[in-house]
Parts: structure tokens; C-alpha cells; sequence
């Protein structure tokens, strides 16, 4: 059973655990600015709603790549950049609807999250259990990948 | 089922993946006239740079790929299609039947009508055979002049200036990229380009190369002239469609217009990619976007209603783009110009080149330019493809620009 990460951003009180957590699992830092899961703010209402990459079934970054530079790890179900192969050509950002594919002009190559390989760390570092690691089928997600599929131009096109 | 798909770029090759796994039995061949195994054009300024060599702008990378998927790649150009018979003829090998024909043909580069643009100095850069004459051509210091600042002059410059080109731009539009970035946003990119050392003659035209053996003089208008080693026309295209004369097969200025099951007006004939006049999410229009994103979007929907018609309709292609010119990436959606009785927002830092503009038709977003922005740009998209209607949001985006992605969750979500 493929797994996923659930967000509950009622639960997030903004610490930013996640991505401290996230950047040193996969930057070796603590910085944030290098996080691939983020956390937004929400001023007015006091909201704070972390958010990354759903590995949605569109997986329109993976498409997009014009050499073959993402593949879908069939372990985890995560698309993964493989740095070897990218030429930092940035296609995928600008593909992906959930702007969750960046490019970072320190290496020239773009990052996103592809589960730490099966043992997300934003997940196991958040205390409130906003974000967790759980089976794909689990609620939440599919309202997400709702969102995804009116970004699609033929909903009904296999690929 | 026989699938013929003529052209081995992104549209065929993916239209032929695309079969496969929708139709484990169907004999799929491939006709593509390059000598190299299916490649990506997008790559050649990375192979100009040397960041990787010819096997890296492979589309895949595996050696006997397409013969594991059961995709026959016959390296051969189509010569005539014949609709009445269901079958094609090829320059070299023997003719050939199909049930159903995909044209995925591309376009080829024109030369701007000068006089001496036939000369050996001057080349396209469009098949990794020009990327070698170009990487050949090239020695550190060497003076090129590029012909044209659109979306693919713009693409291969910075790969130019990497190798060590002193760099000549001339553009005949008042500004650098003019169908992609606003007045502001191409205007800044052309001073950062000069600011970097790269001379950027917009509002001019070469009007002639006069070859002087060594070097090429290339004239240019207001009197203007520059030596150069080499250059490097990008000043446009033209489908590759003359295959089909005779076929009966409605075309618009040269491309082959398709419905919304990518079928051309002869049933059984589609088309995808830069070869296809398609229709445009954003204004409901037809024309040819030549991008990548685009060509594969069709080249998987024609794969669909190829192996049954009717099954897939085309809501329309987004134009996007995104460029890195030195350092400077520029990215821009949709109706970046805007449309009458439309609304916009901008942010604009000149001086540290950054720039962000939204359009609006009502509380939608239809379009934006970016400058100087790497974080989350594609929620641009989502924002523009879903059309999403943004309410307050709205708003609050015209105060900030740089709140989208606050805005995509507010109204994604709910959150907010
Ligand atoms: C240098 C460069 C950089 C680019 N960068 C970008 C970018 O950053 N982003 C982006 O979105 N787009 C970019 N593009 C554009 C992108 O490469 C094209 O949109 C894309 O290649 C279109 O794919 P296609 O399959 O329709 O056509 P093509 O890739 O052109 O493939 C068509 C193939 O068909 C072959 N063919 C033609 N006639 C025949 C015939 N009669 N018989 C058999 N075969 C035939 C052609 O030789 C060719 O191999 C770039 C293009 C170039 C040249
Ligand atoms: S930036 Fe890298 S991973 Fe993304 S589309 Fe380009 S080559 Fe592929």
C-alpha cells in the first residue's frame, strides 16, 4: 500500500519544525529557504498551512521533462529528480500547477519533495501530527487530488 | 492496428508511448528523418554549455527502449501520404499502410532573406547537427552575431555567452522576447543582457552577411556592421508539412489545423506538436504554440483518440515559457498582455531586475510575466488553468503580487 503525506493545517501551529527538518534531511542545513515543504501564512485569520508536492497521478512535472529526469519511484510513489540526468532547463516549474517544483540556482538543478525515500522527516519532526505519513487512501488527499484534475485538460486522457 | 507517426521528437515519441500502453497489441512505427535516436531540441543549450554530451539530450535514455516497448524507430523521411490507400512513402525505403497516421513532423528554421544568409558562416540552431557546427564554430572570444531575440534566440543565449562568445543580438521587435514578456520585462532583460556585456540592438535588422573569408561582415541597419566568426539565425520557423500536399489536409499558414481529437480534416490523420495548429486554453483560438509542454500534451491526446476516436477532447493548450538568461530567469502564462476591459497588478523592483505582473479578466487570473522569481512560479498556472475564481483574493493580490500562492491555497482550500 502506497503511502502518502496528510496535511492537516487546523493542527499546525507554525513552528516550522517541518521545514527545518526538511532542509537538513535533504540540504544538510538548517535554513528553511531550503525547505521543499513550506509554510504559509495566513495573517488575517492566524492560519498557518504547510504544503508540498501531493505526487499527484497527473504528475505533470515528470511529463513536462523534456530528458526523462524524473521517474516515479514505485516504492514510494514519489516522483524523483534525478540530478544526474536534469539539465536545469526548469520546464518542470513552470509545469507543475501546485508550484511545488523549484529551481535552485545554487546547483543549477530543481528540487522537490520526494518522500525522503519513504520516511518523510517533515512528518516525523511536526509535534502536533499536522503532517502525517499514512495510507494514500486516507481522506484529505483525495480533495487535493481533486484540485489537480481541473488543471487537467482531458481528465479522462490516460498517459 | 497499424500507428504510423511521422517525427521522432517529444509529440511522436510520447504519442507512441502513449499507444502502447493503451493498446499492448497495436503495431506502432515511428518515422523519424534525424540519424540520431529520438531527442529532445530543448537540451542543445546544455550540450553547447557541455553541461552533458548527445546521449544526455536523448528522450530516453535507455539503449533498446523503444524496442523493450515494442516501438519500431525507422530512420527515413516521409515523402507523400495517401489517405485514399491508407499508406505513405518514404524517401528511401519501401512504402508503407496504416490504420492511423500521426503527423508529429515539427518545423524547421527559416533564414531571414538576406543577402549571403546562405553562407557558410550562417547557421540555425535547431538539430543537434547545427549544435555541433555551433560548438565547432565557437572558440572563446569568438564574435557571434544571433539573428533574432524571440523565444529560441533568447533560449540558446545564454549557452552562446557560456562558450565564450562575445555576443551580438539584433532583433527587428522594440524589445527582447516580444511575444512572451511585457513592455517592462523585456525591456529590463535587454539591460541586464547589456550590462553582462552582450550588445542588444532591438528595433534593427540585418540586412546583409558579406563573407570576407575568415570572418563574415554582417551588415545591419542604420549603418551599423559587425565582424563575426559565426552566425546564428533564430528568426523563425516553418511547419514541416509539405509531405502532405495533395492529401486533402486543411492547413493554416503551413500548419495542419486539428479538432478537438487532434484529427486533421482527412479522418484518420492527426496531428501534435510544433507541426499542429491547435487550439489555445486561453483565448479558444487556433495556432501553433511550438513548445514543448504543449507537444506533448498533444502528442498523448492524439495517442488516445488514435487508438479510439472520440475518447479524449482537447480542452486547449497553455502557452508557458520560462527562460534563464544569464542568472535572470523570466517565466510567463496565458494572457501576460491581458485582454480589453481586463485588470492587472504589478510589482517592479528595476533595480534589483525583479518584476512580477498578473492579469485579470473579472476576479480570474488569465496570465502573468515573472522576472527574477524561482519560488513556486508554477502556481501561476494552477491558478490561470483552473480558473479559479479568487474573490477577495483578488484584492489582496493587487496590493501584493507576490502573495499566489497564499491566494492558491485561500481559494484551493479554503484556507485563508
Ligand atoms: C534550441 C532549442 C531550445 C528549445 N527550448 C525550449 C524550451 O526551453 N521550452 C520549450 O517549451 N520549448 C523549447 N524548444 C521548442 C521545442 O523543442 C519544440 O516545441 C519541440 O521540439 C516540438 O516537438 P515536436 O515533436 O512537435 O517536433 P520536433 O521536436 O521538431 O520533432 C519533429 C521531428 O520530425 C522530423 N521530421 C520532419 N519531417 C519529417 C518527414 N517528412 N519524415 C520523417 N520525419 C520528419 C524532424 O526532423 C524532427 O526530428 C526549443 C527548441 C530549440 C530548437
Ligand atoms: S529542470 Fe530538470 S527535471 Fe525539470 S524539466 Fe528540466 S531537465 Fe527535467
Amino acid at each position: 500500500m502506497l503511502r502518502s503525506l496528510t496535511i492537516d493545517p487546523d493542527k499546525c501551529t507554525g513552528c516550522l519544525q517541518c521545514e527545518m527538518a526538511c532542509s537538513y534531511e535533504n540540504e544538510g542545513v538548517f535554513n528553511p529557504a531550503k525547505s521543499r515543504i513550506k509554510v504559509f501564512t495566513f495573517h488575517d485569520e492566524g492560519r498557518f498551512v504547510p504544503y508540498t508536492c501531493t505526487q499527484c497521478d497527473e504528475a505533470w512535472c515528470l511529463h513536462a521533462c523534456p530528458v526523462d529526469a524524473i521517474r516515479m519511484n514505485r516504492e514510494t510513489g514519489a516522483m524523483e529528480v534525478s540530478d544526474s540526468v536534469c539539465v536545469g532547463c526548469k520546464v518542470c516549474t513552470i509545469a507543475c500547477p501546485f508550484g511545488t517544483v523549484n529551481y535552485n540556482q545554487d546547483t543549477g538543478k530543481v528540487i522537490k519533495c520526494d518522500l525522503c525515500g519513504g520516511d518523510p522527516k517533515c512528518a516525523s519532526a511536526c509535534p502536533t501530527a499536522a503532517i502525517t505519513y499514512v495510507d494514500a487512501d486516507a481522506t484529505g488527499l483525495d480533495k487535493m487530488r481533486a484540485w489537480a484534475a481541473r488543471t487537467d485538460n482531458a481528465a479522462s486522457a490516460s498517459n | 492496428m497499424k500507428h504510423v507517426i511521422i517525427g521522432a521528437g517529444p509529440a511522436g515519441i510520447v504519442a507512441a508511448e502513449t499507444i502502447r500502453k493503451l493498446d499492448a497489441d497495436a503495431t506502432i512505427v515511428v518515422v523519424g528523418d534525424e540519424p540520431e535516436p529520438p531527442y529532445s531540441r530543448m537540451a542543445i543549450p546544455y550540450l553547447l554549455t557541455r553541461s552533458i554530451g548527445e546521449q544526455g539530450t536523448y528522450l530516453r535514455k535507455q539503449d533498446d527502449h523503444f524496442r523493450q516497448v515494442g516501438i519500431e524507430v525507422v530512420v527515413d523521411r516521409v515523402a507523400s501520404v495517401n489517405p485514399g490507400t491508407r499508406s505513405l512513402l518514404l524517401a528511401d525505403g519501401p512504402g508503407m499502410q496504416y490504420d492511423t497516421l500521426l503527423v508529429a513532423s515539427g518545423s524547421t528554421p527559416i533564414l531571414p532573406p538576406v543577402p549571403g544568409i546562405g553562407g557558410d558562416r550562417v547557421t540555425s540552431c535547431w538539430t543537434l547537427e547545427d549544435a555541433r557546427r555551433i560548438a565547432a564554430g565557437i572558440r572563446p572570444g569568438s564574435s557571434v552575431v544571433l539573428i533574432g531575440a524571440g523565444f529560441i534566440g533568447c533560449i540558446i543565449l545564454e549557452a552562446l555567452v557560456s562558450s565564450g562568445a562575445r555576443l551580438t543580438v539584433v532583433e527587428m521587435g522594440n524589445r527582447m522576447v516580444p511575444r512572451m514578456l511585457d513592455e517592462t520585462c523585456g525591456t529590463l532583460l535587454e539591460k541586464w543582457c547589456n550590462s553582462n556585456g552582450i550588445t542588444v540592438m532591438t528595433g534593427s535588422q540585418v540586412e546583409a552577411v558579406e563573407d570576407q573569408g575568415d570572418s563574415a561582415l554582417v551588415r545591419i541597419s542604420g549603418g551599423r556592421s559587425v565582424e563575426a566568426q559565426l552566425v546564428i539565425s533564430a528568426a523563425g520557423v516553418r511547419a514541416n508539412a509539405g509531405f502532405l500536399e495533395g492529401a486533402g489536409v486543411d492547413l493554416s499558414d503551413g500548419a495542419v489545423v486539428i479538432d478537438e481529437y487532434m484529427c486533421s480534416s482527412v479522418s484518420g490523420i492527426y496531428a501534435a506538436g510544433d507541426v499542429a495548429c491547435g487550439r489555445d486554453f486561453s483565448t479558444g483560438e487556433y495556432s501553433v504554440q511550438a513548445i514543448q509542454p504543449t507537444a506533448v500534451e498533444h502528442g498523448r491526446l492524439a495517442a488516445n483518440n488514435m487508438v479510439k476516436h472520440g475518447s479524449v477532447t482537447h480542452q486547449g493548450s497553455m502557452v508557458m515559457n520560462v527562460l534563464d538568461t544569464i542568472g535572470l530567469i523570466s517565466a510567463s502564462y496565458g494572457q501576460w498582455d491581458g485582454v480589453a476591459g481586463g485588470d492587472s497588478a504589478t510589482l517592479e523592483d528595476r533595480e534589483n531586475y525583479r518584476y512580477l505582473q498578473l492579469q485579470f479578466e473579472g476576479d480570474r487570473l488569465i496570465g502573468a510575466n515573472t522576472l527574477g522569481m524561482t519560488q513556486h512560479i508554477g502556481v501561476l498556472r494552477g491558478l490561470v488553468q483552473g480558473r479559479f475564481s479568487l474573490g477577495a483574493w483578488k484584492d489582496r493580490l493587487k496590493d501584493n503580487p507576490l502573495l499566489i500562492m497564499e491566494a492558491y491555497l485561500a481559494v484551493t482550500q479554503g484556507t485563508g
